[in-house]
């Protein structure tokens, strides 16, 4: 029988130089990052939204915008607005699979029209604001609706930064398919900013 | 990936210490900042404290009118939370966690510098209210109505919600930071189950952080609307629920307290090993202790609104009773991790133990309110208060300077003084248990928290007395502590590396350590690798003995 000596305590050194540093298997740091945050926003709307759906639960009369604005409706503005959103998150992900690939031109170009649906997406938003006929200060309903829609506006705009970035940079030829990892982290944080959308869209008009 | 050069950066031009400090991205420096800038908040809350001790000595009002003393217990409250002890246990975490990973730095260095310096211009807006016709003064939990515009007059408030976004927005990238850097900068061998102890609670306070405060700045925003843009969250003659901010701030708040013990019990399971010479009793049921607080602590929130009556009382009792098991058992690993070593009494050694004894009562006095018939008599009493500062104070802070005396050496090559280190240790804890253990009966017998003034006839006299007395001595206490930082700076004893003859890779490079921390590493192997290094040549010499016999036969 023999007792095996502790290798362990066999090296003096263990790790070298090149070896200490960023752990190069498995999701790249940045984009660990970006999770993260995403998952911090998450709980952010998530309290805006608990803040909703306590004011509908308590509140006394027929849920909805103080009269004289009339009830919201999908048609003809938050419903167009939620497809333009729905389908930038796909002209989003065409762009990182092209990317995947490596095809700049194609990245350059999807980006483009991400980075336009978007902005049609906020324009549509500022008009419909317009005409709503009810402010933020108008009862409950009011304060909670343009919180949500504004928060939500905020993180679209925040997002369209991250893409004209993203355009420039494309311009430029920067990415690879090896290295376009901001890519993928304005594409992570362009979905979320859509799953919110399509949160807050069931809730304000389809649950009513 | 770019893998991080470990060769220093060249400067071409000799850039000022000052400018070094202002710009730098080192975790070790950063962390540093952060530990110094909320000693200076601590101080200054701490004397806010003694305003408020000064004017509760004695019945009627001395020095204060009630204005100021509501400004003052809302700024004591809010200084020392959330730029205190929160920012120091971050600060310590920066500097330790990728150290004791064996990592060269922080996940993302430059967010690193970016959550630092949130910090200073938070706690600066938050204190500016003073300049701008009185600070904020409907307590740190600001509770809506009394914080809506009408009772809240002035822009005291709203700095004080702007003020604390930006501390909150802070802490949350520092938490991704943190759990980045757990997750991706390990070093090789560096395995989740040999992390240090530490190592696991910031992971576990990160991410409360990371899920909680996102929360509160909802509802500080929310505030914000309703105090500035006419919103009516919290207003009930638009629609709005008063309680509703109870709900937001104690679902961030019931984490938060545990955001701020979670670091210093880590602290204090670095240290108990280290001058117990013995390793930590049941490191694995210590993480899942953790783990278990980690979770739980999202569902106890609202045993703070018992007397609200519109909580499921039952619910969350059970929760709260439950969330003192994990709890026991800590305290159990860190009793068995005493037990039969061969105990040394240095100051953090001592620090540690005032942790564990004052936390424990702490956390009786936390039972005994997590009973709703209980707290319905004692809610919003001093009882509350000496259960807070036994749990903040005697918890965190003692961890805090657990962490101080015994990272310095790491910090600056240099020791402090142990004999000045233990005239501050028995100083504050003495004056500590006068300052707070008095507001137990004081509570009991029913004097209300927040009220700058007593009747003479109340019985509350003495007890009071008692307790500025030790107000006082908590404050005479920092002054060997001063002297003992400034006097070993200056001259203090070099002591290399390791001079406590600790177990975690920190003690394996030199102190201070150079620039991206490691010239080399010694292998991972267990939870211990600079013990395991240490004793290599006794492990060595006892294998050898034990193959020695057979050797001989064969
Ligand atoms: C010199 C040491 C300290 C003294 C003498 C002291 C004293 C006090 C007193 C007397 C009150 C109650 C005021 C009132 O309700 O009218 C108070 C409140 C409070 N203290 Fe301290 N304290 C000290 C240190 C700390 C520390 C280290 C922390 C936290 C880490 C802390 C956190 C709080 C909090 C959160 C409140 C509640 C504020 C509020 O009601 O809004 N204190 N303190």
């Amino acid at each position: 029988m023999t007792v095996d000596a502790p290798t362990s305590m066999s090296a003096d050194i263990g790790a070298s130089h090149a070896e200490i540093g960023h752990r190069e298997a498995g999701m790249p740091t940045p984009l660990v990052g970006m999770l993260l945050f995403i998952a911090s926003e998450v709980m952010f709307f998530g309290g805006l939204f608990a803040a909703y759906f306590n004011a509908r639960a308590a509140f006394p009369g027929e849920w909805g915008p103080p009269p004289p604005a009339h009830a919201l409706e999908m048609l003809p503005i938050a419903l167009p607005l939620t497809l333009v959103l729905v389908a930038s998150s796909f002209t989003m992900q065409f762009g990182v699979w092209a990317i995947r690939r490596g095809d700049q031109r194609a990245l350059r170009n999807w980006t483009a029209v991400t980075l336009l649906l978007g902005v049609m997406f906020l324009a549509g938003q500022l008009y419909d604001y317009s005409i709503l006929g009810f402010g933020i200060g108008d009862g409950v309903f009011g304060t909670v609706f343009y919180t949500l829609t504004g928060f939500h506006g905020a993180h679209v705009f925040g997002g369209a930064v991250g893409l004209t970035i993203l355009l420039a940079r494309s311009v430029q030829g920067q990415f690879s398919a090896r290295n376009h990892v901001a890519v993928e982290a304005v594409s992570m944080y362009w979905h979320f900013v859509d799953v919110v959308w399509i949160a807050l869209f069931t809730t304000l008009y389809i649950l009513g | 990936m770019a893998t991080t050069t470990l060769a220093p950066r060249a400067g071409t031009w000799r850039q000022s210490w000052v400018i070094d400090w202002l710009t730098t991205v080192d975790h070790k420096k950063i962390g540093i900042l952060y530990i110094v800038n909320s000693f200076l908040f601590f101080f200054a809350a701490g004397v806010l404290a003694l305003v408020i001790r000064s004017e509760l000595m004695v019945p009627g009002l001395q020095f204060v009118d009630e204005a100021t003393y509501n400004q003052a217990f809302t700024m004591h409250g809010t200084i020392m939370i959330f730029l205190f002890v929160v920012p120091v246990l971050s600060g310590f975490a920066n500097y330790v966690v990728p150290l004791q990973l064996g990592a060269p730095d922080m996940a993302f260095p430059r967010i690193n510098a970016l959550s630092f310096w949130l910090l200073p211009l938070g706690g600066i807006l938050i204190f500016s209210g003073y300049l701008f016709g009185g600070a904020a003064a409907e307590g740190w939990t600001m509770y809506a109505p009394l914080s809506n515009a009408r009772y809240a007059e002035g822009p005291g408030t709203d700095l004080w919600l702007i003020g604390l976004t930006l501390v909150g927005t802070a802490s949350i990238l520092g938490a991704v930071n943190i759990i980045a850097t757990v997750f991706k900068m390990r070093a090789p061998g560096m395995t989740l189950f040999r992390m240090p102890i530490f190592v696991w609670t910031v992971l576990a306070t990160a991410t409360l952080i990371l899920l909680a405060t996102p929360v509160l700045t909802a509802g500080l925003i929310a505030l914000f609307i309703d105090r500035n843009y006419g919103g009516a969250f919290f207003e009930p003659s638009a629609g709005g629920n008063p309680i509703l901010w109870q709900h937001i701030f104690w679902f961030f708040g019931h984490p938060e307290v545990y955001i701020v013990i979670l670091p210093a019990m880590g602290v204090v399971s670095e240290i108990l090993p280290v001058f117990s010479r013995k390793p930590l009793f049941g490191y694995r049921a210590f993480v899942f202790a953790t783990i278990g607080i980690m979770l739980l602590s999202f569902s106890v929130w609202a045993h703070h609104m018992f007397t609200t009556g519109q909580v499921f009382l039952l619910f969350f009792a059970f929760m709260t009773a439950l969330i003192g098991v994990p709890t026991g058992v800590k305290m159990f690993n860190w009793m068995a991790t005493l037990w039969r070593g061969s105990l040394e009494f240095t100051t953090p050694m001592l620090f540690a133990l005032g942790f564990i004894t004052m936390f424990l009562i702490g956390g009786i006095s936390g039972v005994m309110l997590a009973s709703p018939p209980v707290d319905f008599h004692l809610q919003d009493t001093y009882f509350v208060v000496a259960h807070l500062h036994y749990v903040f104070f005697g918890g965190s802070v003692f961890g805090v300077f657990a962490a101080t005396y015994f990272w310095f050496p790491k910090m600056t090559g240099r020791r402090l003084n142990e004999r000045l280190g233990k005239v501050h240790f028995w100083i504050h804890f003495i004056g500590f248990n006068l300052a707070f253990f008095p507001m137990h009966p004081l509570g009991i017998s029913g004097m209300p928290r927040r009220v700058a003034d007593y009747s003479p006839d109340a019985g509350f006299t003495l007890w009071n007395i008692v307790s500025t007395v030790g107000a006082f001595m908590i404050a005479i206490s920092v002054l060997p502590f001063l002297v003992n930082l400034v006097a070993t700076l200056i001259n203090g004893e070099r002591v290399g590396d390791d001079p406590w003859e600790a177990n975690t890779l920190e003690w394996a490079t030199t102190s201070p350590p150079p620039p991206y921390n490691f010239d080399r590493l010694p292998p991972i192997r267990s939870e211990r690798p600079v013990f395991d290094l240490r004793h290599k040549h006794d492990a060595e010499h006892m294998a050898a003995e034990r193959r020695a016999p057979e050797e001989g036969t064969a």
